[in-house]
């Protein structure tokens, strides 16, 4: 028994990765310190904030998301299928006369279009944000600091080759105002 | 420099709070038991939701013939219960979605909350339709899908069928809006729960948040996309429902006015509501230096504009009826104003367009007791306007001899008043299970007037 939960817990290790991690409490800070690290040529892992920090995509570098063609695509998908089915009932499959419409009825059918459209789009797009963020029931948080989703920002380097110089790093992570800084396995 | 701050912006939020007071006074009514207040509202709002149950049950066992229907008068109490609520939850997406676009910072203190009574009140509104079909258990007939009875299909050129499609879209969107918008706040609960089941409970909804900046940056697009299509989706919902009324050729209801008339409306009484829940939410959870007086102010001003478009709205339906020389439609418009059911077009009147008037002088909008009583004042003349519109417009058409009135039956009342105990239910769980102000918007908006220099737009 003692030896097979060595072994799980050998491989949980083995996922984990170390990391260097700064901890910031301001956002003009954290934006101050992801530009001097970039400048530096130390690349980031990630930063973790408690809410949206305006920025801070462009100075870490995030390419704009693709999202809005994933709802417009999906979008053009709801609104074309509900069109079709309304023209397809109406006309091919059972046509019918009702208060004396044309079977062709195209502006009656619109708001229907328009309807599923939203929905089709919004819910894809739904489902793309949290595919692509993997996030879904049961995923479990990579957190790099308890405080994160309450007032913490982290900063985090990996630890990936020998050329990274630590000490200096963490140096210099402290005088751009960490209040702290450490070295963490997640 | 004290003299150069006066012309600042005020801080949208007081006190000078730190990230983790606000989420510690944010999670405080969720973390502790609730008060003695919460235990009585919730045993009223039980209560009044009970009455609803048993007497829908025994309107669907005996049949539709429980309500004050006659066959002049086919549609009264239910519908106008339909088009109150539908009309009250469209103030919860306009404040997350069109303020949204519109860059106005002061949504983020009263958006969850205002989210959530969108999606309550749009359930209150799905029941009456459905009980009003007599056999609510064949509801899911309204859906186009292949089946054994021909397949025989809907008919989509019909504006009741653009209701089904309208207002469960409507219900799904504003739904993965509001939860969406939670899942930050989920991830602070649950790091911040101490117990195992609360810590299991709120894990599984946060979906594993953790603040990754980007996830952050897909998280704000994806905010602004869904805001992009409930923005025309909640002026949509409320033109299908108008239509259910405009595309018939019943003097009254035939008028092409009546889509911007009823989305105006319709925000019109749902920031009434909005002001109703707000004052006291933020009195009872003290929640009076996020929820400001400047949010109740800003409130207060959109109330003025929707209500007196509203009494634009009802002076060009008069003009429209004289100036289109059909006497049918003058009738109607004269047996408005002075036929059987005058006194409920003057008040009518006297709640939408006059009592808002007031609302101009800033002393009445300082006044939170004056405001709250306005704002309930707003929703009853918002009722009126619906039972108005349905039943004068009915209750004496082309045919003297059919002409007949329309009075409800307890049965109806007290169906209407299980929906506010629906609603009301569903708000009391809410307040006490999720935190009603947005965490992570309101860390976002505390610099706003606070200093010069670093407030992120």
């Amino acid at each position: 028994m003692l030896v097979e939960k060595q072994k799980e817990l050998m491989i949980s290790m083995k996922n984990r990765k170390k990391y260097l991690i700064g901890i910031f409490q301001d956002e003009d800070m954290i934006l101050n310190a992801v530009k001097s690290v970039c400048k530096a040529g130390i690349s980031i892992f990630d930063v973790f904030s408690p809410y949206a920090v305006h920025g801070l995509d462009e100075a870490m570098g995030i390419k704009r998301s693709r999202l809005p063609i994933v709802t417009f695509l999906a979008g053009l998908t709801g609104g074309l299928l509900a069109m079709l089915l309304q023209l397809w009932v109406f006309n091919i499959d059972w046509p019918i006369i009702v208060g004396g419409k044309p079977f062709n009825a195209v502006p009656a059918f619109i708001p229907i279009a328009f309807e599923l459209t939203v929905l089709v789009g919004g819910l894809v797009t739904v489902a793309a944000f949290l595919f692509r963020s993997r996030l879904g029931p049961g995923a479990t948080p990579k957190l790099f600091d308890s405080e994160v989703t309450n007032k913490n920002f982290v900063l985090a380097i990996e630890q990936k080759d020998a050329s990274l110089d630590i000490n200096k790093v963490k140096e210099m992570l402290i005088t751009l105002g960490a209040t702290e800084v450490k070295e963490k396995e997640v | 420099m004290n003299c150069e701050k006066a012309f600042l912006e005020k801080p949208l939020i007081e006190g000078n709070k730190s990230f983790s007071q606000i989420s510690d006074e944010i999670c405080a009514p969720v973390e502790r038991k609730p008060g003695k207040l919460w235990y009585i509202s919730f045993f009223f709002a039980v209560s009044a939701l009970t009455l609803g149950i048993v007497l829908v049950t025994y309107q669907i066992l005996v049949g539709i013939g429980t309500w004050g229907l006659n066959k002049t008068v086919g549609w009264a109490f239910d519908i106008t219960n339909f088009v109150f609520w539908v009309g009250i939850g469209h103030a919860g997406t306009l404040i997350s979605a069109i303020l949204l676009l519109f860059r106005q910072k002061w949504r983020t203190s009263v958006n969850r909350a205002a989210e959530a009574m969108t999606i309550f009140a749009v359930m209150c509104a799905g029941v009456f339709p459905i009980i009003h079909m007599g056999r609510p258990w064949l509801a899911f007939w309204t859906l186009p899908y292949p089946n054994s009875r021909g397949p025989l299909w809907v008919n989509f050129t019909s504006p009741l069928l653009w209701d089904v499609f309208a207002i469960s879209t409507y219900f799904i969107i504003s739904f993965v809006f509001w939860y969406i918008g939670m899942v930050p706040d989920l991830a602070t609960l649950r790091d911040r729960a101490t117990g195992k089941v609360k810590k299991f409970v709120y894990g599984l909804f946060s979906l594993g948040w953790d603040g990754s900046s980007r996830t952050w940056h897909r998280y704000e697009i994806l905010s602004l996309i869904l805001a992009g299509l409930a923005t025309p989706l909640v002026v949509s919902v409320h033109t299908i429902v108008s239509m259910d009324f405009a595309t018939s050729v019943i003097p009254g209801w035939h008028t092409t006015i009546f889509p911007p008339y009823f989305v105006c409306g319709a925000v019109f009484s749902g920031f009434a509501m909005v002001l109703t829940l707000m004052i006291i939410t933020r009195k009872v959870l003290s929640l009076e230096e996020y929820i400001t007086m400047k949010h109740i102010d800003c409130m207060c001003k959109i109330v003025i504009l929707t209500g007196s478009i509203v009494g634009l709205a009802y002076m060009t339906e008069f003009f429209i009826a004289w100036y289109s020389g059909v006497e049918y439609e003058q009738y109607v418009f004269m047996n408005r104003a002075k036929g059987p059911y005058a006194w409920a077009y003057w008040t009518m009147v006297s709640c939408n367009v006059i009592s808002p008037q007031l609302l101009w002088f800033k002393k009445i909008r300082s006044n939170l007791v004056f405001v709250f009583m306005l704002s309930i004042v707003v929703n009853i003349g918002m009722w009126f306007e619906r039972f108005v519109i349905i039943v004068t417009s009915l209750h004496r058409d082309y045919l003297p001899s059919s002409w007949a009135m329309y009075t409800p039956t307890f049965v109806e009342v007290g169906e209407f008043i299980g929906s506010f105990g629906l609603f009301f239910t569903c708000f009391l769980l809410f307040a006490r299970f999720l935190p009603v102000v947005n965490m992570a918007e309101v860390k976002g908006v505390l610099n706003v007037g606070r200093k010069t220099e670093g407030a992120h737009d």
